[in-house]
């Protein structure tokens, strides 16, 4: 039973009916059966993976269960681990071994989880489509011609096409929420500042976040709940985020009396039929399980995805500093003189997005025009934020198509950046906001799966999650999954 | 919008060969003119948000926690010798 749920697993592993082992086992098998047609995973270790899940079986029968014992979680390859390679998908990582784990790694450890590895992605992040990993794209297995999103596209696609029950990905414009769409799981961006970012290697400190990725919406809430929490660690980790019962939100059946806001921005001309088809059916459907439409406007949106592209170059710009060829990463061979040495190390350690990236921040915080872009984009932050925190005066939560399309062809985008960032038109304002974000599965557009994204008030992802969960249960797309990979490892 | 390639690739420390710079120019360009729409927002009196909650920055005590762990850091450094980071001459 390759695409079985967390909560499935856990049961079979609770009632004794298998092991830790066992079910590791299975997706061991799945992933050598597999993975050389998506290219999902980067760094796995077999051996590493069976030893994580007879400890586990070992302090179940010591100990008892905890909350997430024996369950496998793959990581996206941006998050530090102590054991093997941390890349971030990129060659100036050559080489790099984290001196420490990532605090939602020790978590998922201190939680029971198996680490089944470490997933592909764009170069830092820095994509929308898993073209720019070092590693080489990964592909969508409803069709293995084209992209499954990014930047977490590993994590997204291993997901879809049950090489582990669930993954960890993280989102700075997107980039758990975009992939989840385009592979037709569920994916879940917390209230910025819930869940830490020590050990996560930084693109655009005030925007990334770190959340689930799985089959379903109860999966993404327990996981949440066992990364979530204050991090003394990280000065960005809230110490005073309200608690929520992430498990409890995730048992609504209906949405009675729940306000829903339908934001004209988010329904333009441009995006596929079929996607709006989808997404206005969805709603369609949840008023018949007692919710209210209420059509809204968040009149800045037209400016997020400028705002962004000033934003995260110019936190990256600055984060990515770092790899000067000294501490680690990619040294060139015989430097003549220091600055040789950082610019030609940083020449061939960077790929082209992330050298576009780079220089597009250093440009927008240079001498001269920081005012102009940098503190600008940050004042239209605020705006963005404003309409979101009026729009919840009226709504108790947002719902929105997750992309304008449904995944694209490999090289389809490629020779267009700007092209390629209009694509997360519909994810970019949510993290400027700070806001909690899901995707879900709801419906195909030329068979490829449509998300639904629903937006929360800030610490509210237990509206989110009620919401996503009656949706789900009165639906059947979460039940769908790309026929090629429905099958055992060993049948292929 | 000019902008000056080889001088913010020197800012941000990458060597550019040529080919590049001609690539990346009208690039950064085309991303520079579309952030530009940015100018006609009306921004009068709006506050710049840098944390998304307007958290203060919190103190915690200065102690070690992690103790001396140099080795393990300087591991994955391209070069060190008795614990110093080596790295080409930069005082003749």
């Amino acid at each position: 039973m390759p695409f079985s749920s967390l909560s499935d697993i856990q049961n079979r592993l609770n009632n004794g009916e298998t092991t830790a082992v066992e079910i590791a086992q299975l997706y061991l098998d799945r992933i050598a059966a597999f993975n050389s047609t998506l290219n999902a995973f980067v760094h796995l270790d077999a051996n590493h993976v069976l030893a994580q899940a007879a400890a586990s079986d070992a302090y179940r029968k010591e100990h008892g269960a905890r909350a997430l014992e024996g369950l496998p979680i793959a990581v996206k390859d941006i998050f530090c681990t102590q054991d093997g390679p941390t890349r971030c998908c990129s060659n100036i990582l050559e080489g790099f071994e984290a001196p420490y784990d990532a605090h939602v790694i020790t978590k998922l450890k201190e939680a029971g989880a198996v680490l089944v590895g470490k997933t592909n992605m764009d170069e830092f992040a820095m994509g929308s489509s898993n073209e720019t990993s070092a590693f080489g794209p990964c592909r969508n297995p409803w069709d293995t011609e084209r992209i499954p999103g990014g930047s977490s596209g590993g994590s997204a696609a291993s997901v879809a096409a049950a090489l582990t029950p669930a993954a960890l990905g993280t989102d700075t414009g997107g980039s758990i929420r975009q992939p989840a769409a385009l592979t037709g799981i569920t994916g879940l961006k917390p209230t910025y500042g819930r869940v830490s970012r020590r050990g996560i290697i930084a693109f655009a400190s005030s925007l990334d976040q770190a959340g689930p990725m799985a089959g379903n919406v109860k999966d993404c809430a327990m996981i949440t709940a066992a990364i979530s929490g204050h991090d003394a660690g990280d000065a960005t980790s809230v110490s005073d985020a309200p608690a929520i019962d992430w498990l409890a939100a995730c048992e609504a059946q209906d949405m009675k009396g729940l306000k829903i806001g339908k934001p004209k921005e988010y329904f333009v001309d441009g995006m596929d039929a079929e996607v709006r088809q989808s997404v206005e059916a969805a709603l369609q459907k949840c008023e018949e399980l007692g919710a209210e439409i209420i059509d809204i406007s968040l009149p800045n949106t037209e400016h997020a995805v400028a705002a962004y592209y000033v934003i995260a170059p110019s936190e990256a710009s600055a984060n990515l500093s770092r790899y000067d060829s000294v501490r680690f990463g990619h040294r060139c061979d015989n430097p003549e003189d220091l600055l040789d040495m950082y610019t030609r190390s940083r020449d061939e350690g960077f790929g082209s997005e992330v050298k576009r990236r780079i220089l597009t921040g250093a440009f927008t915080l240079s001498s001269g025009y920081y005012d102009a872009y940098y503190l600008k984009a940050q004042k239209v932050r605020t705006l963005i934020q404003q309409d979101f925190i009026q729009a919840f005066e009226q709504v108790d939560v947002i719902a929105t198509p997750t992309s304008p399309i449904p995944a694209f062809k490999l090289g389809e985008k490629t020779d267009d950046p700007l092209t390629m960032y209009l694509s997360d038109i519909f994810t970019i304002a949510v993290n400027l906001a700070g806001l909690p974000g899901l995707s879900q599965p709801c419906g195909f557009a030329s068979n490829l799966p449509v998300g639904l994204q629903w937006i929360g008030p800030a610490w509210h992802e237990d509206t989110v999650l009620a919401a996503a969960a009656a949706y789900e249960g009165a639906t059947d797309w979460s039940n769908q999954h790309p026929a090629e990979f429905n099958m055992n490892g060993g049948e292929s | 919008m000019d902008i000056d390639v080889k001088k913010v690739a020197m800012l941000s420390r990458i060597r550019l060969t040529d080919d590049e710079a001609a690539e990346l120019g009208p690039q950064l360009a085309n991303i520079i003119g579309y952030v530009e729409q940015l100018s006609k927002v009306d921004t009068d009196g709006i506050e710049p948000t840098a944390h998304p909650h307007d958290a203060a920055m919190p103190l915690r005590a200065n102690i070690v926690t992690n103790g001396n762990r140099r080795d393990d850091l300087q591991a994955s450094s391209p070069k060190i010798e008795s614990g110093l980071y080596v790295v080409p001459k930069v005082i003749e």
